[in-house]
């Protein structure tokens, strides 16, 4: 069996960002990806707009995830393709992966994983759409592999559901290349993608977006035919008044992402329910010790420059955490009180002034520090991550949070125990722009059972 | 007045753009990318276009591409037919023009993948 410090789930933007920054703190690292090829999602994304954060420039999706690919290589890194992982369990500390690829069931070890895996399209089935099952109707990502990858015209007169940045994308593509896209029809009143998406995949071709209104209904024998659209109500109840028929040949959604984790779930670690990914605290590790979440499996960013800065900080989190776990001995492996979970650290120094209770936690430092959950009120949708390893002194932490609807004016706070400890002004909140901070954990100044609340303040009149 | 919403960068600041006396008055804008769009947007919009090209390599049936530069958003579609009468026949990567000087835009089609370049 081949052993690592740290084994990376996913070899799209987050898995070889963390891999890459694994590396460099000197870890043994080995990627698995179960595609042909390393770049995950972004090998179909060929349009531009990539990487203006990180490299101020207007990448596409490939030239984006390639320049990591090619790091990646340099590095001489491990990685595993067309692999799979079927099975992953904790024993004494260590994490064993059971594989399978084209040499048989493979077996591998290591210190730490990094769950890279990434998100999923929702599908037909999880919207509520009657009829029959016809072909033509296929998610904006399965639309999306057809034509830029394998160069295949999936639609020709088309309805898409849902305004989620990707659907918005593909139906300037498929105007481009000829379809006709007859409208957009968004369930909410306000669109669920990028306003500049809006602007420059819609307007710019003259595609309607119909706000406030859904599919209810597929016609179709073997191919799609039509499909039935509806305004809805304040409940999103389709008034049966505003039902009429539009003919089409496919019907593509774009209705929403989930971040996957199935792999998460079988090592029992616990998800949020807001973003659908696990709990994690500053360094990106989940309640699981050893186990790091980044990019889309972490929850669904809207901006790939993100995916990557968390993947490098967990990929950076999950090396330090496999190299304090190789000094320590089994009688150093404690076991929390709490919550039964195996921490694997060592505890040194001050790392147990907060004592033993529930909710410790263990950094990148290897020192086991309170940990506290961040409460998010009703104006935010969530933060990530969720909790606070405190007591390490000086340490950056970055945040990544959405609003849960739109403000034109207000100011994000955190505060602790009722006092605020943090605040920032913004303009423009949108509940689909995620926004990001980096704060000095110092300045939280929390004790063990502190309060922790973050909130979005409006401002009056805004 | 005319309201524009920036397409430059993820902010997609609300951008108030009018004409006074010959000038372009534009606020709104976090930056000086935004006043130049919005300013381009009023007299000459131009756009960036991203397609694919078909190649003679069954491993990767068609290849992403993008203008090296911005274009006028009026001719995307001329341009769309001039990128989709390229047939790829010899490897190429990143960067490499499959055709320059589009149509006399001043922009080459340049491919934005080393995918034919993997092993």
């Amino acid at each position: 069996m081949k052993e690592y410090d740290v084994i990376i789930i996913g070899g799209g933007p987050a898995g070889l960002a963390a891999a890459i920054s694994a590396d460099k703190q000197g870890a043994k690292v080995l990627l698995i990806e179960r595609e042909a090829r390393l770049g995950g999602i972004l090998k179909q994304c060929i349009h531009d707009g990539f990487g203006l954060v990180r490299f101020g420039e207007k990448l596409s999706g490939p030239e984006y995830v390639e320049r990591f690919i090619h790091e990646f290589r340099e590095r001489k890194i491990e990685s595993e393709l067309l692999t799979f992982v079927t099975e992953m369990k904790k024993a004494d500390g260590s994490f064993m992966l059971t594989a399978v690829n084209r040499q048989g069931v493979q077996e591998y070890m290591a210190k730490a994983l990094v769950l890279a895996t990434g998100c999923r399209e929702r599908t037909a089935k999880q919207v509520q759409i009657h009829g029959t099952r016809p072909a033509g109707v296929m998610t904006a990502g399965t639309a999306q592999h057809f034509v830029n990858l394998q160069g295949k015209m999936p639609a020709g007169r088309c309805v898409i559901l849902g305004s989620g940045d990707i659907g918005l994308i593909m139906a300037r593509r498929l105007t481009l290349e000829g379809a006709r896209v007859l409208g957009v029809y968004e369930v909410k009143p306000e669109p669920s993608g990028l306003t500049r998406n809006i602007v420059q995949c819609l307007d710019d071709y003259q595609i309607p977006l119909h706000l406030s209104h859904t599919v209810t209904r597929v016609f179709g024998e073997g191919q799609l035919t039509a499909v039935e659209v509806a305004e809805v109500d304040e409940h999103m109840r389709p008034i049966e008044s505003t039902k009429k028929k539009v003919a089409c040949d496919s019907l593509i959604l774009s209705v929403g992402l989930i971040p996957e984790n199935e792999m998460a779930e079988k090592l029992g670690i616990r998800l949020d329910g807001h973003t659908k990914g696990p709990f994690c605290d500053n360094h990106f590790m989940t309640e699981i010790t050893g186990t790091f979440s980044c990019g889309n499996a972490l929850h669904v960013n809207d901006l790939v420059d993100y995916v990557s800065e968390s993947g490098e900080l967990a990929g950076a989190a999950a090396a330090k955490y496999a190299f304090d776990a190789v000094g320590v001995g089994s009688e150093a492996r404690i076991k929390s009180e709490g919550n039964g979970s195996e921490t694997g650290l060592k505890v040194e120094g001050n790392g147990d002034k907060f004592g033993k209770k529930a909710g410790e936690c263990s950094g990148g430092s290897g020192r086991k520090n309170a940990e506290l959950e961040i409460e998010v009120n009703s104006s935010l949708q969530y933060i990530v991550p969720q909790k606070l390893c405190l007591g390490s002194g000086e340490e950056m932490a970055v945040f990544y949070f959405r609003s849960r609807e739109s403000v034109a004016k207000g100011t994000f706070v955190f505060t602790v125990d009722g006092k605020e400890v943090f605040t920032k002004k913004y303009r423009n909140l949108k509940p689909p722009e995620m926004e990001r901070l980096e704060l000095n954990l110092s300045l939280f100044q929390a004790a063990p059972g502190s309060r922790i609340e973050a909130a979005v303040r409006k401002e009056a009149g805004a | 007045m005319k309201e524009l919403t920036c397409i430059v960068c993820p902010n997609g600041c609300r951008l108030e753009v009018e004409e006074k006396d010959g000038e372009w008055i534009v606020s709104g804008n976090q930056c000086k990318r935004g006043e130049q769009f919005a300013i381009e947007e009023m007299t000459h919009p131009m756009r960036t276009i991203c397609s694919t090209v078909r190649t003679v390599f069954p491993e990767a049936p068609v290849l992403p591409v993008r203008v090296s530069v911005e274009i006028p958003k009026e001719r995307i579609f001329d341009v769309m037919q001039e990128i989709n009468k390229v047939m790829v026949r010899e490897i190429c990567g990143t960067g490499d023009p499959v055709i320059k000087n589009v149509l006399g835009l001043g922009a080459d089609v340049i491919v934005t993948s080393s995918i034919l370049k993997e092993e």
